[in-house]
């Protein structure tokens, strides 16, 4: 293979593993609370914006900085939730549907007046932006630290749902919301944790985004929160290993689209991006891990 | 619904449409005769506001489709329209890549407004053909990409539509009269159908699919005929907007006029033809309004804040919009 395609798919993994993280939280609120939440992909900006406030203050060790954006992130996730979702759970889809946008107009447009509209450059420590020679070409650190985290970050996850009493609750609450409250579990304790667990993680990959792509502004989660979304159908709504393997699918397609087409096409990534999604729905109307539900009249 | 007791003033649907005719004549008139500039611009966009929610009434509000599709279908349109009736002498510039069968062509705004709502309907014939086998918030991400996807072509095929720089000094031909003669078609049709039998085939689907199937509703037909008519008269509406105020860009019709259509729709009752309408009437003046605001501090984007969060209160207040599915004041059968 030559150092093109390597370098290529390294690109895919780190920004494939972007779209993961925000589509693991897209999937847990859907499963949980059958809510398709558009503000998500702003709890993103949120995280990067952090992040920025952080680095700005020069005292906080890059250690810790990763533990802080998280907790940024659970917060405004379980904020948002509190404020915003909660008086609506069991409202008509609709409505659910637009109070999410309505949400996300609202940040974006908080983002503008307090942060302004112009793009803020984001700079990581050097230490991530060195290249390692790794079986003969080289890639930027930052391009494997991504991957690593979210494959730790999905570890985790998995063995705090499958194992933990809270997991096992929240996976009965998505089974059976009624049932489960009979059981005596706390709905409101389940659904504003698992808004901030998704919170964290979008959080977190606002922080890579930045790092990545080096430029944040207020508008700028509202794309990719899409297109985690599609990512997040790829695999089967609802689903955590669907979301994470749908965002690396995503991932790879779209880069394997600007790298080996003609650059002339390249302008057309993001429609590229819809249409697989179009396509993907044709073929398997429940994404590749989604279980077909039922109609009933 | 709980039977309610009947008003105390009601009048027929035929009768309400008479009224709505009267009261845009008076307005047009008294417009022309007495209003600023200002005022008749202010006007003419609030009356494409409404001409657009009511469409979209039709396909959302009606059958209960979930399409964000609009500003794609409003994109299209206008583009269509405009090769029509750019300046002949000047499209050699701004357009080079126009077809030369239509390169000499020019048309008087309602035809290519028409051409642009035809194109769009056809459009959306084909890609409804794929996309209405989808559901509810599948449905929504569809339309929410192909609005990308269309705003993607409109800045590549800068041929035909100057990319991103837009197309300028579009003929300012959308004069108030005809916008208020669009517009009450649009909403004699859509009201005509709602007290039609095809309307109520529709409302039937919206509520329970399969029950309207199995009492011999063809439900995918009648998707396809929400989804495409509503679909041509975004075409027909966008197609207006561009000769109101003579610019076009790739990017004038996106997420932000599809968030706000839906808004319109769903504060006002989905499926409530005036609930569409009175609520286009307050976000279109009150957005307005509220701009002056934005100026005179300096706070950019706060319109956009407050329209989001009246819409949070107003759906805690009434999860099913001002009207639901009635009309209010119109007696129906």
């Amino acid at each position: 293979m030559s150092d093109y395609a390597i370098q290529q798919i390294v690109n895919g993994l780190s920004l494939g593993s972007l779209y993961a993280l925000v589509a693991i939280g897209f999937s847990l609120i859907y499963g949980v609370i059958r809510l398709v939440n558009f503000a998500h992909g702003d709890l993103m900006m949120v995280g990067a914006f952090a992040t920025f406030g952080l680095i700005a203050t020069d005292h906080v060790p890059w250690v810790v900085l990763p533990l802080l954006v998280l907790v940024a992130g659970f917060l405004s996730g379980g904020l948002v939730e509190r404020l915003a979702f909660r008086s609506i759970r069991g409202a008509p889809m609709i409505t659910g549907f637009i109070v999410t946008l309505s949400v996300s107009v609202a940040l974006q447009n908080l983002g503008l007046i307090l942060l302004g509209a112009q793009p803020r450059n984001f700079s990581f420590p050097a230490v991530f932006r060195e290249r390692v020679a790794l079986g003969g070409i080289d890639v930027a650190i930052i391009d494997l630290t991504i991957p690593a985290v979210t494959l730790l970050c999905a570890v985790l996850l998995t063995v705090f749902v499958k194992t933990t009493r809270m997991g096992i609750a929240m996976r009965a609450v998505s089974e059976n919301t009624l049932a489960a409250r009979l059981m005596g579990i706390s709905i409101n304790r389940v659904v504003l944790l698992v808004f901030g667990i998704g919170g964290a993680l979008a959080a977190l990959a606002g922080l890579f985004w930045g790092g990545k792509f080096g430029q944040i502004d207020p508008l700028m989660g509202f794309v990719p929160g899409l297109k985690a979304f599609v990512a997040t159908i790829i695999g089967g709504v609802g689903s955590l290993p669907g979301a994470i393997l749908g965002g690396y699918i995503l991932g790879f397609a779209e880069v394997a689209f600007v790298g080996f087409l003609p650059a002339a096409y390249a302008g057309y990534r993001d429609a590229f991006v819809f249409g697989l999604l179009i396509l993907i729905l044709l073929v398997r109307p429940s994404g590749l891990f989604g279980s077909t539900e039922e109609e009933r009249a | 619904m709980t039977p309610r007791a009947a008003p105390r003033f009601a009048v027929s649907p035929t009768q309400a449409l008479a009224l709505f005719t009267l009261l845009l004549v008076g307005a047009v008139v008294g417009l022309e005769v007495f209003g600023s500039g200002y005022l008749r611009t202010l006007a003419a966009l609030t009356l494409i506001n409404i001409l657009l929610a009511v469409s979209l009434t039709m396909t959302n509000g009606f059958t209960g489709l979930f399409s964000l599709g609009h500003p794609a279908f409003m994109t299209l349109g206008a583009y269509v329209a405009v090769m029509f009736t750019y300046p002949v002498g000047r499209r050699g510039f701004a357009m080079p890549d126009l077809p030369d069968m239509i390169r000499d062509v020019a048309l008087p705004l309602p035809a290519a407004a028409t051409v642009g709502g035809l194109t769009a309907g056809l459009v959306a014939a084909v890609i409804g053909l794929l996309v209405l086998r989808l559901r509810t918030h599948y449905l929504a991400v569809a339309t929410l990409g192909l609005i990308i996807v269309v705003q993607t072509l409109a800045l590549n095929l800068d041929g035909l539509t100057r990319g991103g720089r837009g197309l300028t000094g579009i003929p300012r031909e959308a004069s108030l009269p005809l916008i208020a003669l669009c517009t009450l078609l649009v909403v004699m049709l859509c009201w005509r159908i709602k007290h039609a039998s095809i309307g109520r085939a529709m409302l039937a689907v919206r509520e329970n699919e399969m029950a309207a199937r199995c009492v011999g509703i063809h439900a995918f037909r009648l998707k396809m005929l929400a989804f495409v008519l509503g679909a041509a008269l975004a075409g027909f509406g966008g197609a207006l907007l561009p000769h109101v105020v003579s610019v076009m860009t790739p990017k004038s019709f996106g997420l932000m006029l599809s968030f706000n259509l839906v808004a319109i729709i769903v504060v006002g009752g989905q499926g409530s033809v005036i609930g569409a309408i009175v609520a286009a009437l307050a976000i279109s003046l009150g957005g307005e309004a509220l701009r002056g605001l934005e100026e005179t501090f300096q706070l950019y984007g706060i319109t956009q804040v407050i329209v989001a969060v009246a819409l949070i209160a107003a759906l805690m207040w009434r999860p099913k919009g001002l009207f639901g599915l009635r009309e209010p004041l119109v007696r129906t059968p």
